[in-house]
């Protein structure tokens, strides 16, 4: 070791040339590849002189449309990410019978199940949605930007800091062996001494900080800075999914927050919140983080119920069908979302009346959703229906949330929990309503809004590939989970003695690499469109006959969004001004008073990482200096009062006359 | 963070849709939003001080015997508390933003109600059931 021990830990805390996996052969390789891909990477920005403008235009930004694509494109790198981690263990789970030991040993196992779940749930899921309803909500209600443009721009360089710790600790350290909600006293510093648990916790709450305030931004946006006209009860049904959304993330995180903090407060100055002995419980930690975890899983999909309520309301060229009734499923669902935490605990052993009353609850919850299963239903019934790739999703969705919803009344029954607590059943529900709900949700969304973000409609070829790979793949990968579930099969195991479920599992297996298959025809038709991008140009800004306010403008909008801020009569307000013979106005324009760009986002950021690296090795100094500097520059910047300016009304002039140009091409 | 002078540059070419709070415009207070006095701040100040001195007397001075009447009593101080910040120095009420910090003000409580009455009765029922044995024996457990 070094020649004088305690200097070295002074300046690099546990960090050890041990701490690198340099044993696990998957490791290095993925590590040198990622490392040659980010060369590439690098070497190509500096070739094509990309940093420059990598910087100012993207980077730095404070125009809600370019942080929302920014959010999807991390989400998309970190699906790939959390993908692979499924196939691992798919692969682990279809080969480790018998004898055999399968080639993940049990500590790299534990680390892959866990990532997975952090990954898809809070840096897949999450960015995903928070990045379609940054783009989209401030287009619906015609406004110019979000309420805190630079807010904006630092809650996604949080989101991206979190999961840059994340995708550390696959190469530097280890990631927590605890399931992805950190249940102590396993994740208690007594059992998971390691860095593992500190990872998670430093990358979740610094994600955190990101998703409320990105949350406190879209309530504050819709409350405030909607159009003169678009009353509440006339707003796009998205735009009222993702304000539920967004109060149940301002209302829920904190939950989180705190609770994480405590369990920091255990580990780090020995605390006993919930250790076994001493006082404490470490059932308060399960209930108090599944108060947080069950209205998490309504943040998910309630923005996809809005994704498709706008998709089935287009291309059934009809209005949404029970309008007001869809407005109080969500907000009924939104409250209701507070009173069912317990059952994810049933088994835990509160008796039966907590049980019954948190059953029935559950139960009750699913009445709301039906009535918008049927809304969609009744919406499409007698529509002209276009079964463009988003109605596809659409309709996949509807199906299959359907099942999922069903196991879902299913496991809300408390005995019937007994038996089928912590089962593959229960592995095989929640990826049933979330892959079938919030992912081909989101799927639908990024291809109905895809032409508003690019100009151009991504290739429908590619996109109905993926769509048949993900629906088959899905019910291949996950009907043997519930046969499995029903068997016995308990989660998280490496590997099994009955040979005879062998078959269940390489099925399954199967499943995962057609859903491989159908990220990658995702990822090969955003490729294909851009190379077809001259035939799939969208010219009128409305490629699918729309109803909400977003398609009124081009495509792509320009940066101040609408040159006149639009007056609404009536709600699917562009389809109304479409019906009423609206005219585009082409002359009148004024300068347009735009806030400035701006890097504090991205320097907060880098130095809450520098913050997190600290506490998680033990590198006092470093946290001690990353947090001095976190405070100092966030008081400096307030004191930068060069933050906006105005876009001249010579150049909104010019702009809008290409459009006008554009508009007299396409007729 | 702050909270950036430039939400509104979306509208403003729009008077009564802007809502300026930038503090260099004079249009304040288009939004109904109250504002606050020297005499209303002076009042919740005073307001404040008594009821923080109160619950610091009743626990140093050991006035009650029982501790739990102390904490009850401690308790509700810390709720009148809130509210006099409300009132005074947030300048919250019934109809401020529209009615909206109202209806914000409702969901907030219906959530704190039922996260601690919900918690309370969970983990009460959790104790009960499940944990019978005193540390002592946990710890010498097989």
């Amino acid at each position: 070791m070094s020649p004088n021990p305690d200097q070295m830990s002074f300046v690099f805390g546990r960090l050890s040339l041990d701490s690198l996996p340099l044993h696990e052969p998957i490791l290095v390789i993925t590590f040198i590849a990622v490392a040659l891909g980010g060369l590439a990477a690098m070497g190509a920005l500096t070739y094509f002189r990309l940093w420059g403008p990598l910087w100012r235009d993207w980077l730095t930004t404070v125009d809600h449309k370019r942080i929302g694509i920014m959010y999807v494109i991390l989400a998309l790198i970190m699906l790939l990410r959390g993908f692979s981690d499924a196939l691992m263990m798919r692969a682990q789970q279809a080969i480790a019978f018998g004898g055999a030991e399968g080639y993940l040993p049990p500590h790299h196992y534990d680390q892959i199940f866990t990532a997975h779940g952090v990954i898809m749930i809070f840096f897949f899921a999450m960015p995903l949605v928070t990045g379609l309803m940054n783009f989209v909500v401030p287009l619906q209600i015609g406004a110019r930007d979000v309420a805190f443009p630079f807010l904006n721009n630092f809650s996604f360089w949080m989101t991206a800091a979190g999961a840059a710790i994340v995708m550390m600790s696959l190469f530097v350290g280890e990631f927590a062996q605890t399931g992805w909600l950190a249940y102590p006293p396993l994740s208690g510093s007594a059992y998971s001494p390691g860095v593992g648990v500190d990872y998670y916790i430093w990358a979740l709450q610094i994600a955190g900080v990101g998703t409320l305030l990105s949350g406190v931004n879209l309530v504050a946006t819709i409350v405030k800075m909607r159009a003169p006209g678009l009353t509440m009860m006339k707003l796009p049904v998205f735009t009222w999914t993702s304000l539920c959304t967004n109060v149940l993330i301002v209302a829920a995180f904190p939950v989180l927050t705190a609770v994480l903090v405590l369990l920091s407060l255990d580990r780090y100055v020995g605390t006993n919140f919930f250790t076994n002995d001493f006082g404490g419980n470490p059932m308060m930690y399960v209930n108090l983080i599944w108060i947080w975890g069950h209205p998490e899983v309504y943040i998910l999909i309630l923005p996809a119920f809005g994704i498709f309520s706008e998709v089935v309301s287009t291309f059934c060229s009809k209005r949404l069908f029970g309008y007001t009734s869809m407005v109080y499923a969500t907000v009924v669902i939104t409250i209701l979302s507070y009173i069912v935490w317990l059952h994810h605990f049933f088994t835990m052993g509160s008796g039966a009346s907590v049980n019954s009353f948190f059953g029935i609850t559950t139960m009750i919850i699913s009445i709301p959703t039906g009535a918008k299963i049927f809304n969609w239903l009744f919406t499409m019934y007698r529509g002209r229906i276009r079964f463009e790739v988003p109605m596809l999703w659409t309709i996949g969705f509807m199906i299959t949330f359907v099942i999922g919803g069903m196991t879902g009344v299913l496991l809300a029954v408390p005995p019937a929990d007994f038996q089928l607590h912590n089962s593959l059943f229960l592995i095989a529900h929640f990826h049933n309503v979330i892959i079938g709900g919030v992912v081909f949700g989101l799927l639908a969304g990024i291809t109905y809004w895809f032409p508003k973000a690019f100009g151009f409609k991504l290739d429908p070829f590619w996109g109905k590939v993926s769509f048949w790979c993900w629906l088959i793949g899905f019910y291949l990968a996950f009907m043997p989970l519930y046969v499995l579930g029903l068997m016995g099969v308990t989660r998280r195991i490496s590997r099994f003695e009955d040979p005879s479920l062998q078959i269940w599992f390489v099925i399954a297996a199967i499943g995962a690499v057609l859903i491989a298959v159908g990220i990658g025809a995702f990822l090969l038709q955003i490729v294909v469109s851009f190379l077809r991008r001259d035939k799939l140009r969208d010219l009128t800004g409305d490629p699918w006959g729309g109803r909400t306010l977003e398609w009124a403008t081009s495509s792509p909008p320009p940066d101040y969004n609408f040159a006149f801020t639009p007056i609404i009569h009536s709600h699917d307000a562009w389809w109304d001004m479409k019906g009423r013979g609206h005219v585009r106005p082409v002359s009148g324009f004024h300068a347009i008073h735009m806030p400035k760009n701006t890097g504090a986002g991205v320097i907060l950021a880098g130095l809450s990482v520098g913050f997190a690296i600290g506490m998680i090795w033990y590198m006092w100094w470093l946290a001690v200096l990353s947090f001095a500097a976190i405070v100092i520059y966030s008081i400096a910047h307030t004191f930068n009062n060069d933050r906006d300016f105005y876009i001249p009304a010579e150049e909104v002039v010019a702009t809008e006359d290409r459009r006008t140009r554009l508009l007299s091409a396409a007729e | 963070m702050s909270a950036q002078p430039h939400g509104h540059a979306g509208h403003h070419d729009h008077g009564p849709a802007g809502h300026g709070h930038d503090n260099h415009h004079d249009d304040h207070g288009h939004d109904g939003a109250a504002h606050g006095t020297l005499k209303g701040y002076v009042t919740g100040f005073v307001l404040a001080v008594i009821l923080t001195a109160i619950p610091f007397w009743l626990v140093m001075g050991e006035v009650f015997a029982s501790p739990r009447v102390t904490a009850a009593l401690v308790m509700a101080f810390a709720v009148v508390q809130i509210v006099v910040h409300m009132i005074y120095f947030l300048h919250m009420n019934g109809k401020s933003e529209g009615g909206w910090i109202m209806l914000a003000l409702i969901f907030t409580l219906i959530i704190v109600v039922i996260t601690i009455a919900g918690s309370l009765w969970v983990m009460y029922h959790l104790d009960t059931n499940m944990m019978p044995m005193a540390p002592h024996d946990m710890r010498n457990m097989p």
